[in-house]
């Protein structure tokens, strides 16, 4: 037994500094509580142990909504990507979404100087063995602090847990496992049991990465080059698109092919993933190339992409191959790819097994519902991907910080924010996976575009105290100058003769055969905005994110007032409260499986019980029905 | 479950019957009864010894209010959870008669039980679990079904016919949504080439079964609601006889009913298995020029506002403008035309009227008929039916949306869906079908009750009326 010692006290104590840690810290800090962050090594803050780049399909908005709320991803990835591109701008613009590539010791280097330079807020390297906690007035728990292997007690009001995939982790590849946390840092093995001891139901879940392959001995000229927009758009809402301009780096598109997939096949038996080896669940949306050769059996080839991991290494990043086959068949199966012939493996790749909390034991500002002050966020939480794991990150630390200062939580509802659907999911819905955020997740991803985050968001992290009051000027300034355009757009009127016509005409557009404004003009599909600028004199001149709010508003202005419809039906039952007392077990008529499930997860309204898995409508009906009845009794 | 007060209520309607059902349902039911209810030995009341009595059996006694007897009565004893409501439940089965009824009514109200809300029994029942809320729903159809086979449709409807097509075309929709969001998180495995135009074919598709689905809406209504009539001819042509062999036949049940769009009365008129509602009898009845009568203006109004237009001519007298007069309100509407006293020598031709029918371009079916023979309203009941049920009248295979609320509910999905061929005419991106995809697959869902929403939950229950 290791001697105790008593260190200084603090409000919050952050457990882990990776992008949940980071963001959660620098919340509590800034928000002015008095933090400290445990780490396993500070060379490793804000580590990128897996993928080289921060966004990509709904993880953009992520980012953007983050950045909104007063985050520190969107700012720092702002300044280390080494290439940049807007996605799926093909598509809507629900599903643009944005993507870095990162350079990944810049990025941890950036983090870790803007974390060592705030305010109230301590780095400190070690390993977190304890969740020190008391009994509470009320029957529950009350954290008190954290201790650490070394004996070190931290008393702290709160603790946020930012784990990642370090709790008793296990890496895997073949017939190998080793008991390291990624990259071969050191695992906790420590805190599982200390978590369990309070109560707190764990789950074990498995991920993986690719291998990294040395760039000398890759073949360029055999696969497709990759290269980054020209026109950039920033992550954070503070950059201007000059703010950021840089040189970028292209990143390369192979396939695999049959001798690839047979090379699987012939080997599948040694994957710890098929042979039993591996106990914990892998996520369905991320799946290795073994996963992929066998559910895709008639594919013939699958995509690659060979992105660079900085610019001071020569490390490529194979992503869409995780793999945990031993490292002799990972050899030959790179090799059958074009352009990688001779391809030498720097770092191969492996699947990690780790534990972390069943989330639905947290409310949705992510503190505990049985342990007072205890929040967890990230991967921690059963979710997959930096992003998610930022963007948990902001909600506990803002949401631990606000608890001390007697405030309520801040929760972006399913309508706000892809985080508050990344949230809601995870504290309602049963996942037996890593959660990885999706486009499909999002009811209303028409109103939860990347390019409104700021208009959606800003006002709320400016409340919490996130925001400044300069770029909270800029903010209101800009909405000013949406609205304002919106309604000059509507009184600009065309006749029906002259100009316009011979512009519609030669534009493929039908001629006008009554009046009509700009507005309608922006409306039809095959014109914009900017087309219409000859048309359109007295034009002012805007900066180009309001001009695209503009032109979203009106060209699809049916489609959001629908699912502004959607919105409006959602929030009734999100409105309907559930009384506390409400005691499931005595309603009959509620299935046995609905009545285990509410009783356990014990939903504060509605809308959320009827996103239980295992709650059916019908279940929905009886508790609406006796809800009712349940009020008029009380009176 | 938690412990309900006791409540109760008339079960068996407020008409004079033959016999009246008083129910009482809740933890103290059988208390509250013993309050009121007593059994005679050797000539004096005595207590009723239910406590010793076994569940679902029958007993004979008298309700009195104090020492006043006030009905002589059968009381059936059921326990829960084994009843309607899972709870205790007495049911008083007393004499007819609106007075009596009341009475007892009112002294078991003075027992300590209180007066259910419309739709409580029902409520607690669901509450229980004994029965869902399309069961529940399907309850509220069956008590307001006015004939068999309107009884026959709503018993259709808790077997879930309806509830088969509308899941397979959920399921179809649902599909295509989960496809376009499957491509959107995995453009690498699924390809959305082609698939706006194998969407435009579906929805297409769906939409014609939702079209169909509708039709039977308005079938539904006919059958549930009854054919709104009105009877046209100049004076002395025979409406009021034919109203008359349409109130005498044997199977005819006549009750009055409050007009509801003027003073005039609708009288409900059972012809076999068709319900007909119709307009302005009195006028008919009072043997006055019915068109001079009500005016020309109202006439045409109630034409207008008619379902059915039975248009009675003399055929063994020659047209004139009146009946040119008539003939102008058929246009665009279901009619037939009645060329009464066909058994006298005719003037007026079968053909003739064919023939101005035509030149008016009204689409009206003629019959010869003649108010001596009984079984022209035969031929009148057969020829309604095949112009509203397509000669059809059984519902063994087929099956009519009747409720107002599923009508609505398949029109909304249907404009969502062609919200969804518009998106793809302009040319949108996938991702926008799925907004109005998702609306078609939540009307739908209304439904079969695979939505929930707040207002509908209490809506069902308010249909009902006192005493269910």
């Amino acid at each position: 037994m290791v001697p105790e010692f008593i260190n200084e006290a603090y409000d919050v104590a952050v457990i882990g500094a990776g992008h949940a840690g980071c963001e959660a810290a620098l919340a509590c800090a800034r928000l002015g509580q008095k933090t400290i962050v445990f780490m396993v090594s500070t060379d490793t803050i804000a580590m990128m142990p897996c993928n080289p780049n921060i966004g990509g399909t709904s993880k953009g908005h992520l980012v953007r909504e983050l950045d909104a709320l007063g985050g520190e991803m969107g700012v720092n990835i702002d300044k280390t990507f080494i290439q940049s591109k807007m996605l799926n701008e093909s598509k809507g613009p629900a599903v643009h979404s944005l993507r870095a590539q990162a350079d990944k010791q810049k990025y941890s280097a950036e983090m870790r100087r803007t974390m060592e330079n705030t305010d109230n807020l301590t780095l400190k390297q070690a390993e977190v063995a304890d969740l020190l906690w008391e009994d509470a007035s009320d029957g529950k728990k009350q954290v008190t602090g954290v201790k650490t292997v070394s004996g070190g007690i931290y008393p702290a009001k709160c603790v946020i847990l930012c784990s990642g995939v370090y709790l008793n982790a296990r890496c895997i590849f073949g017939e190998v496992s080793q008991q390291t946390g990624p990259n071969g840092l050191p695992r906790a093995t420590h805190l599982s049991d200390s978590l369990i001891a309070a109560g707190l139901e764990l789950y074990r879940f498995k991920t993986g990465t690719p291998a990294r392959i040395d760039k000398r001995t890759i073949d360029f000229s055999k696969m497709e080059e990759q290269f980054g927009d020209e026109k950039l758009v920033p992550f954070s809402f503070t950059n201007r698109p000059e703010d950021i301009a840089r040189e970028q780096q292209s990143c390369w598109l192979a396939y695999t092919n049959a001798e690839t997939h047979k090379i699987i096949r012939d080997n599948i038996h040694r994957s710890p993933l098929f042979s039993g080896e591996i106990h914990g669940t892998g996520p369905r949306y991320c799946p290795s190339i073994e996963d992929k050769v066998v559910r895709f059996a008639d594919k013939e080839r699958h995509q690659i992409f060979i992105e660079p991991e900085g610019d001071y290494t020569n490390e490529m990043y194979l992503s869409g191959m995780s793999s945990s086959l031993p490292e002799e068949v990972q050899i030959k199966m790179y090799r059958t790819i074009p352009g990688m012939e001779h391809a030498n493996v720097v770092r191969n790749a492996y699947a990690i097994e780790y534990d972390c909390l069943n989330p639905m034991q947290l409310y949705h500002s992510l503190e505990s519902k049985e342990i007072h002050g205890f929040f967890s966020a990230g991967q921690a939480n059963g979710s997959s991907g930096y992003e998610e794991a930022a963007a948990q990150g902001i909600i506990a630390g803002i949401n631990a910080a606000r608890k001390l200062q007697g405030k309520e939580p801040v929760i972006p509802d399913r309508s706000q924010a892809y985080i508050g659907v990344l949230i809601d999911d995870l504290v309602t819905k049963e996942t037996h996976e890593p959660y990885r955020m999706m486009t499909s997740r999002a009811e209303y991803r028409l109103l939860l575009r990347q390019d409104n985050a700021d208009l959606r968001l800003t006002e709320i992290g400016y409340e919490v105290g996130l925001i400044s009051e300069d770029r909270y000027q800029k903010f209101l300034q800009k909405k000013q100058l949406i609205e304002k355009e919106q309604e000059r757009v509507c009184s600009v009127a065309f006749g029906a003769s002259g100009k316009i016509q011979d512009f519609l005409k030669e534009h493929n557009s039908q001629e006008l055969r009554t009046g009509t404004s700009l507005e309608e003009l922006i409306r039809r599909p095959e014109l914009s905005y900017e087309m219409l600028a000859p048309m359109d004199p007295n034009r002012p001149d805007l900066p180009q994110d309001v001009v695209e709010q503009v032109e979203i508003n009106i060209k699809y202005a049916g489609y959001l007032q629908r699912q502004e419809q959607q919105v409006a039906h959602f929030k009734k039952l999100e409105n309907r409260r559930i009384p506390d007392e409400v005691d499931y077990n005595q309603i009959t008529s509620l299935r046995l499986e609905a009545r285990q499930k509410l009783s356990q997860i014990r939903p504060v309204n509605v809308g959320q019980a009827s996103r239980i898995s295992g709650v059916s409508p019908a279940d929905i009906s009886v508790l609406l029905v006796y809800l009712e009845s349940f009020q008029k009794q009380k009176g | 479950m938690k412990e309900r007060d006791t409540i109760t209520a008339i079960a068996s309607g407020m008409t004079a019957s033959g016999i009246s059902v008083i129910r009482i349902s809740g933890s103290e039911a059988f208390s509250v009864a013993k309050r009121v209810f007593k059994q005679k030995k050797n000539g004096t009341f005595s207590e009723w010894r239910c406590e010793e009595a076994e569940s679902h059996t029958v007993h004979y006694g008298y309700i009195v209010d104090g020492e006043e007897v006030i009905d002589e009565v059968l009381v059936l004893l059921l326990r829960a959870p084994r009843t309607f409501t899972a709870e205790n439940t007495v049911e008083i089965q007393c004499h007819g008669g609106i007075l009596v009824t009341r009475k007892v009514l009112q002294a078991v109200l003075a027992a300590g039980a209180r007066l259910a809300e419309p739709g409580e029994f029902t409520k607690r029942a669901f509450l229980s679990g004994r029965i869902d809320l399309s069961q529940a729903e399907a309850v509220a159809d069956v008590i307001a079904a006015k004939n068999r086979l309107s009884l026959k449709n709503s018993i259709n409807h808790l077997q879930g016919r309806v509830s088969q097509s509308i899941r397979a075309l959920r399921e179809k929709i649902l599909d295509e949504v989960s496809f376009i969001e499957a491509a959107l998180d995995d453009p690498e495995h699924m390809d959305l080439t082609g698939f706006s135009e194998r969407l435009m074919e579906e929805s297409q598709e769906n939409i014609r079964e939702i079209d169909k689905l509708l039709s039977t809406a308005e079938k539904g209504k006919y059958l549930s609601q009854g054919i709104r009539t009105v009877i046209l001819g100049k004076p002395n042509v025979g409406k009021s006889s034919l109203l008359n062999a349409f109130l005498g036949t044997e199977r005819a049940i006549v009750t009055d009913i409050a007009g509801t769009t003027r003073d005039a009365l609708t009288e409900e008129v059972q012809l076999g298995e068709i319900t007909l509602q119709l307009v302005d009898t009195a006028g008919i009845r009072d043997a006055v020029d019915q068109v001079e009568q009500i005016g020309v203006n109202l006439a045409k109004k109630e034409a207008a506002n008619a379902d059915l237009i039975l248009f009675v001519v003399d055929s063994s007298a020659p047209l004139n403008e009146n009946d040119y007069e008539i003939l102008s309100l058929l246009q665009d509407k279901k009619a037939i035309v009645l060329l009464n006293k066909s058994d006298l020598e005719t003037v007026v031709s079968l053909e003739d009227i064919t023939a101005l029918l035509q030149a008016n371009s009204c689409d009206a079916k003629v019959l010869a008929i003649s108010m001596k023979r009984p079984e022209s309203t035969d031929s009148i009941e057969q020829e309604i039916k095949n112009m509203f049920f397509r000669g059809n009248l059984e519902v063994n295979d087929e099956v009519f949306i009747t409720a107002e609320r599923h009508r609505e509910a398949l029109q909304s999905a249907g404009q969502s869906l062609a919200e969804v061929i518009r998106s793809i005419e302009a040319g949108m991106p996938e991702d926008f079908f799925s907004i109005d995809l998702l609306n078609a697959y939540r009307e739908l869902g209304f439904i079969v009750g695979e939505e929930m929403d707040e207002d509908l939950v209490n809506n069902i229950f308010r249909k009902f009326c006192m005493g269910k």
